[in-house]
Formats: structure tokens, sequence, C-alpha cells
């Protein structure tokens, strides 16, 4: 359902992403490791549409996206989990909800999504700046899933979270994939990704080095200890 | 004590067209951050436009809403013409919307000729209360009901309605809000011709009050954007709240020091900046 294909991004002159290919399938979770700083998350940026590549492309759903405005890319079915969770912070966590465009595809309604995420039902009101690091997390998947996307794009959901949160993504993503919904999932977290992942991608100074099945990377010593630093 | 009321309410007068002004240009700053230099010239061709209107048909009324509707359209041309590819570059949009004030400017001469003109009222709004040895002019309590009425349908728009929502999500983080699927070139067309109209609205409601002339668009520009960065950019409160200091400010300096009345007017904005460098109401 996601092809990209020989894709090069850059920032001004720098030279980010120097021909990344990758595709999945429909209801895969695909994984993308590596360390900080080796394109990971301008691999996201690229696909969602905020920086678009000046070379390659990227195919979704049999559409070309590459140029695409980002809204666009939403309405035809991706989703975006970004870095740092970038919740709007003088929007109430309800309205945080409520302004993401729904298509009529999908089951996610604002009830669904405070099913499987409680705690901001208890914070409805409140100013999403005002949350926790976990309960912006929260949210943050939280108003992906009201556009109902098929593929979401999660970048580093992890990040920051105490170990107890890190579990309670964990346990999300899982219920997700069991729906059914692809998610393309940038992880720093080796032991959540290979967990949940289909198959994963290393990616190196803009470059995927090693592709692979969770397994088949978890039993490679030599790419964990050059890539991911283990 | 009579000075003190009468200027008082010379000054929220005058705040209040001020607010018609620099509300709009506010939003427009705050989440596109356009700095439009060419709001001045909604204001003054909104004055021209209803001015030709009342001359044809002697309709107050139908001058309002033909003055606003009509530089709307301007804003809605000029922001899709020009603007929507300049998004990011402080430059182009700093010499576009400049070089299109200066066309207006000169666009007004040939078309209304060098005269001032004062757009007259309707008998309902001229005359004044009187109260004891007070005089307030009818058509200044006429102008600060619509400051009213606008600021609590602007209020009431952007914080109970989804479009506002989404406004909002904007003016927090545009990239973001594209990511959520939210059409940021739409809502900021919108946003934009909403500012046009609110500038020719103010335009039109100021000719019946200090008049219609070549320069008003630039004599009253610098007070906008002081409002909009005392206040702070794209807080609808921070523009309230400027508008009534700018507009207090003003007329108490020049009834009091006609003399430094500029000074009056920006050396407590620098203040401000010195303490809150974002205005008082705005977000870095």
């Amino acid at each position: 359902m996601l092809e990209v294909r020989d894709i090069h991004t850059y920032y001004g002159d720098s030279h980010v992403l120097q021909g990344v290919s990758l595709s999945m399938s429909r209801g895969q979770v695909v994984g993308i490791l590596g360390r900080n700083g080796m394109g990971k998350t301008t691999l996201i940026r690229s696909i969602i549409g905020f920086t678009s590549p000046r070379r390659g492309r990227v195919v979704f759903k049999d559409r070309d996206i590459t140029a695409w405005p980002s809204n666009r890319a939403v309405a035809l079915g991706l989703g975006l989990v970004p870095q740092g969770r970038r919740v709007f912070p003088s929007l109430t966590v309800m309205e945080n909800l409520e302004v993401a465009v729904k298509a009529d595809r999908g089951p996610w309604t604002v009830p669904r999504v405070l099913e499987l995420f409680p705690r901001l039902r208890e914070r409805g009101a409140h100013r999403a700046g005002k949350l926790s690091g976990g309960e912006q997390q929260m949210l943050a998947i939280a108003r992906a899933l009201m556009t109902n996307p098929e593929l979401l794009l999660m970048d580093e959901p992890t990040e920051g979270l105490a170990p107890l949160l890190v579990r309670e993504v964990g346990r999300v993503i899982q219920s997700l994939k069991a729906e059914g919904l692809s998610i393309l999932l940038v992880e720093q977290n080796l032991p959540l990704a290979l967990r949940v992942a289909d198959h994963v991608h290393v990616l190196s100074r803009g470059r995927v080095v090693h592709s692979s099945a969770p397994d088949a990377l978890w039993r490679n010593e030599e790419i964990k200890a050059r890539y991911l630093g283990l | 004590m009579d000075f003190w009321i009468s200027q008082l309410f010379n000054g929220v007068s005058y705040g209040a067209l001020l607010f018609l002004l620099a509300g709009g240009l506010s939003l427009i700053f705050g989440m596109m951050r356009i700095v439009n230099m060419t709001h001045g010239s909604y204001y003054l061709l909104g004055g021209y436009v209803a001015l030709t209107v009342i001359w044809r048909t002697g309709s107050f009324a139908l001058a309002v809403v033909l003055g606003a509707l009509t530089i709307s359209l301007v804003g809605i041309a000029e922001w899709n013409a020009f603007l929507k590819r300049l998004s990011g570059q402080e430059l182009g949009q700093v010499l576009t919307t400049m070089g299109f004030a200066l066309i207006f400017q000169d666009l007004a001469l040939v078309l209304w000729g060098g005269d001032p003109y004062t757009i007259s009222v309707p008998a309902a709004l001229s005359g004044s209360l009187v109260v004891g040895q007070l005089y307030f002019p009818v058509y200044r309590i006429f102008i600060v009901v619509v400051a009213v009425a606008v600021a609590l349908v602007l209020w009431l728009t952007l914080e109970w309605t989804r479009i506002g929502a989404m406004i909002r999500a904007t003016v927090d983080d545009p990239e973001m809000a594209r990511g959520v699927g939210i059409n940021v070139y739409l809502i900021s067309m919108m946003v934009f011709a909403l500012g046009a109209t609110l500038a020719a609205l103010a335009g039109v409601v100021a000719g019946g009050f200090v008049g219609v002339y070549p320069g008003a668009d630039f004599e009253i520009l610098p007070y906008a954007f002081v409002v909009v960065i005392v206040g702070g950019m794209g807080s609808l409160k921070g523009a309230l709240i400027g508008s009534l200091m700018v507009g207090l400010l003003d007329n108490f300096g020049k009834a009091l020091f006609p003399e430094l009345s500029y000074f009056t007017l920006f050396a407590p904005m620098a203040a401000i900046l010195a303490v809150r460098p974002t205005g008082l109401f705005g977000r870095a």
C-alpha cells in the first residue's frame, strides 16, 4: 500500500535522505530503526509531505503523493503521530480530537478513541499544553486515529516516556495492529519495535543499510553493534 | 472632571475603531506570519467604495455592506494570486504587500481625487447624547457598539466552533495542522478575507468619523501594527486590550502633551516589549 522509491530529501543544502526505498503492504507493521540523525524523522516527513523529496517518488494506494500537501495525503488515508507529539497546546483535549478532519471510512470516533485512552476522557476540557508528556503522547495517537488512517506513521511514540507508559504505548500499537491497521513505526526502543514489527529497516546516514525480519535483526550482532550501538 | 470623561470616551471610541482594523491584522500576522502592509489600503479603499455607494444610492447600510464585501474580494484576489506562494518568505511578503499598498494609494488618487470627504451618516446616528455638561456623539457610541459586536462574534467563533478551533490549531502549529488533514490554504484564505473585510469595515465607519482622504491608509497603519505588537500576534484578547490602550494613550497623549504625540504612543510600546517580547498575550 506504500512504496517509497529512491527518495532524496534535503534540508537546504544538506542531503539527508540519499536514496531510500522501501515498501509495505496492507496490515503490516514496519519498523524503522537507527541512531539519531540518520534520517528516520526525515523519512516520515518526506512521506507525509512536510518536507517533500527532491528526487524519487512516494506512492500510496497507487497514487503518486510525492508533492502533495499533507492535508491531501491525510485525506487519502495517511495518519501521523509526529516526533515530539506536537499536540495543539492552546486547544483543549477534546478540541485536539475534533479538529482532525474525519474521513468517511473507518471506525474511529471520539467515543471510540476515548475508550482506547480513558485518561483523555478525564482531561477533556484541559488545555493540551498542560498535559503530562505521557498524556500528550496518548492525545497525539488519538488525534491521528481521528483522521481514520489506513496507514499510521508513528515517529518515536515512546520517546521520553516512563517504562510503564512505554508498555502502555506498546499495548496500544499491538491492539491497532490486531485491528488490521498498517503502521510505519520509527522507534529507538529496540525491544518494543522488534516485538510489534513484521519487518524492520535500519537507516544509517540517509540510506537503508539493513532489512530483515525482526528476529533476524535480533540475532545479527554485527548490524546491531554497528548501526544501533548495542 | 468633564475633560477626563470626554477624553476617556474619545479614547475608547478611537480604540474601538483601531480594534476593527487591528483584529484582522493580528489574526493574519499570527496565523500566516504575513506582515500585511496592504491592510491600511483595505481601510482606505473600504471608505472610498462606501463613499461612492452613498453618492449613488444614499444608503449608509448598503455602503457598509458593499464596502466590506468589495474589499474582501480584493483581499482574496491578492492572497490567491501572490501571497499564498510566498509563505515563509518575510521579505517577499513585505515587498509585495508594500507594493500593493502603493498601487492602491495611487489608484485611489486617480479614482477619487485628492480632496478629503466625509461619509454622511444617517440621521439616527448623528447628533449627540447630552449628559449634564457632556456631549457624547451618537456616531462614536455606534462605533463602540459595532466593535463590541464584532469582538463578540469573533470570540464566539474562535472559541466555540470547530472552524474556530481549526484556526487556533493553525496558529499553534500550521505544519501539524496540515498533518491532521486541515486545509491550511483554505483556512488562511478565509482569515485573510476576514481581515480585509474588517479593515474595510473600519474604513467605512471611520469615513463618518475622521473622514476619507489620501494618506489615511499610511496614517493609521502604524497604529494597527502597534496594537498587534503590544497585544501579541494572533491573540484576539491582545488586539482588544491593545486597541483600547493605544486609543487611550494616543488620545490623552495628544490632549495633554500634543508636542509628544508619537512618543506617548511608542514609548509604552517599547517598555512593554522590553518586559514581554511577544506582547501582552502573545506566544513565542
